[in-house]
């Protein structure tokens, strides 16, 4: 009983961190159809620059996280103007090696300014330590990442379905073409889009820390399960992205607590498992 | 929705002019070029032999996405089967005569090519790259934990081939293993030209290009496929044996998405769709590898990240795509 909660607590905030990251991903992926493998160094980029901000600053949490959403849009809009807008619209292996190829550099460059070691995120006092929720005690910040979690699907759900931005988004998603002749400015909405997916991923890459430890390898060893997610989700689909998050953590975490020995083993045999019934994804649309 | 897409330099199929001097200067060039690696760099055989048992894997995964259009990050598991399959071969059953474990090799890189063409072949785009990742980590953990026979995470080592033909030993210098692989990368090259000139090889062109049309035409383009995937397995397991027998060693790296992603680099950086290509974007990148990261890997890291934006915006078609068309354009002007 004590293992099955533990690995179900587990499972959660990973899955959540999963979820905040790659629903960045998703959306973009089901918005512009760009394979954006880059995706999760901008999650990294976020961990470096709140790292930066709380160990050599000594600012805040709060404002380091609130530094790094901003400093990693701030770094994605040139990229965004200059190498994404050529390949909208490109072969898949044009964008596969176009965003691998920033990746490498994202990497390369993290490696030289930060150094090869793990970066740590200092949790402020609060999140430290456990929580005692009467019948069980649980890690503060995996509390945490499970809240942030909750928040960004409720706040995503209402910004995409009861916004007036939500409507020209999810008409952009639909028909670019027929959106643009109504007056939707698509430029503009795949450009806020695009900034709102770096923003999450850099959020995600904050929170999730402890998690997912931030090192210059980070942007290459997640970038698989990151890619995974949206593909087991559907792209483009924020329930499926939160159920693949949540099922594929679950799967990840069980593999690692029972049977550590067979590494990520499952969680592949169960990828190829899901894809290979449902090609689309779970709740993907059909092209 | 196959179509993947960096345009490849393949060229179009009637081509005027006889394709039997073509091959003719192809295999004279690698003759040159390998005397001349042999001549130049004799203390660097091992490199130029790890060189030749890549071309093979770039050449494999040449026929699936340079010629059929399939998008894969996944092909070291073809190349990685062929070295185990080797490797095993030679350290647990005792057969470590040469020629049987290149034959092994490539019966197993078939295998693994059947298996994953299967899985790979089930989706598209984004489910297609995907499951192509899936399947080269499930290969990774598998030979991972199959220690027994792998070696694990510490390598498969103690393999130790006899003598070629009985005649020629591997030596230290790594001369023997260099002449090997030279021999059978012209023979693999000559084959793959046949093959893609075939009715077969015109095929997968087409499935490339448009797979509806083909299968309105009558033929059935996942069997084609899978038949292209089967055969490059060969090709690759070829690469991975000729890598074991002539290090004698098979680490698990041979079998990470690393290998297949920088296969999948090199093949761009040459020109996919172009047997040239795969063999030019090889040589240079490994070469450029060699000297670059022993200076900082990490800044080659960044450099192949640069280079990679920079062909995919400037040279779509590779170096060898966009040197045969600069040539062609020169020729045109001066006749």
């Amino acid at each position: 009983m004590q293992v099955f909660f533990s690995i179900g607590v587990d499972a959660l905030a990973y899955g959540m961190v999963l979820f905040i990251i790659s629903i960045g991903l998703s959306v973009t992926m089901g918005l512009m159809r760009v394979v954006n493998l880059a995706h999760g160094a901008f999650a990294m980029i976020g961990g470096y620059i709140a790292s930066y901000a709380a160990r050599d600053l000594g600012l805040g949490y709060g404002f380091a996280i609130i530094l790094a959403v901003i400093g990693t849009i701030v770094i994605a809009i040139p990229l965004e103007r200059f190498l994404y807008r050529r390949i909208y619209g490109a072969p898949e292996l044009t964008q596969v090696l176009m965003t691998i190829g920033i990746t490498f550099c994202v990497i390369g460059l993290a490696n030289y300014v930060f150094g090869p070691t793990l970066k740590t995120i200092p949790l402020p006092a609060d999140l430290q330590g456990p929580v005692n929720l009467g019948f069980r005690t649980i890690a503060a910040h995996k509390l945490f990442a499970i809240g942030c979690g909750v928040a960004v699907a409720l706040g995503l759900w209402f910004l995409i379905e009861r916004t007036s931005f939500g409507v020209k988004l999810r008409a952009s998603v639909d028909n670019t073409a027929m959106a643009a002749s109504l007056g939707v400015r698509t430029r503009i909405v795949y450009a806020a889009s695009f900034a709102l997916a770096v923003g999450l991923a850099a959020f995600g890459g904050v929170i999730g820390a402890e998690l997912l430890p931030v090192e210059p390898y980070y942007a290459l060893r997640y970038m698989v399960t990151f890619l995974v997610v949206v593909s087991v989700g559907g792209a483009g689909s924020i329930p499926g992205a939160l159920i693949a998050c949540l099922l594929l953590g679950a799967i990840d975490t069980t593999g690692r607590y029972l049977v550590p020995e067979y590494g990520e083993f499952f969680f592949y045999l169960a990828v190829i498992a899901i894809v290979w019934v449902f090609p689309r994804g779970l709740l993907g649309r059909a092209k | 929705m196959s179509a993947t897409g960096i345009s490849t330099s393949a060229a179009p199929a009637v081509r005027t002019g006889r394709p039997w001097q073509r091959d003719l200067i192809g295999v004279a060039v690698i003759l040159l070029a390998s005397i001349g690696g042999y001549v130049l760099f004799p203390d660097n055989l091992a490199l130029l032999t790890r060189i030749i048992a890549i071309m093979f894997l770039v050449l494999s995964l040449d026929l699936v996405t340079g010629y059929c259009g399939v998008a894969t990050l996944g092909h070291a598991a073809l190349f990685g089967a062929g070295a185990y399959a080797a490797g095993i071969a030679a350290v647990t059953f005792g057969i470590t005569e040469p020629l049987s474990m290149i034959a092994i090799g490539a019966i197993a890189g078939a295998a693994a090519g059947l298996v994953s063409g299967v899985v790979i072949l089930r989706g598209h785009g984004l489910a297609q790259l995907v499951l192509s990742i899936a399947v080269i980590h499930l290969f990774h953990e598998a030979a991972n934990k199959a220690s027994a026979y792998t070696g694990g995470s510490d390598g498969l080592s103690g393999i130790a081939p006899d003598p070629l033909l009985g005649l020629f030993a591997f030596d230290l210098w790594g001369r023997t293993a260099y002449i090997f692989g030279i021999v059978l990368l012209i023979a693999a090259f000559v084959l793959l030209r046949i093959l893609v000139r075939s009715p077969f090889g015109m095929l997968c062109r087409g499935i490339r290009q448009d797979p509806v049309r083909v299968s309105a035409m009558g033929a059935s383009v996942k069997a084609s496929l899978i038949r292209m995937y089967v055969i490059s397995g060969v090709v690759a397991g070829i690469g991975g044996a000729l890598n074991a027998v002539s290090t004698q060693v098979v680490g698990l790296d041979s079998l990470s998405f690393t290998n297949s992603a920088e296969a999948l680099v090199m093949l761009v950086l040459g020109g996919a769709g172009s047997l040239f290509g795969a063999l030019a974007g090889t040589v240079v990148f490994m070469w450029f590898e060699h000297v670059v990261s022993a200076a900082n890997p990490f800044h080659w890291l960044t450099i192949v990240g640069a280079l990679l934006i920079a062909v995919v915006l400037f040279a779509p078609k590779g170096l060898y795509g966009t040197a045969a068309d600069l040539a062609r354009r020169f020729a045109r002007s001066n006749p």
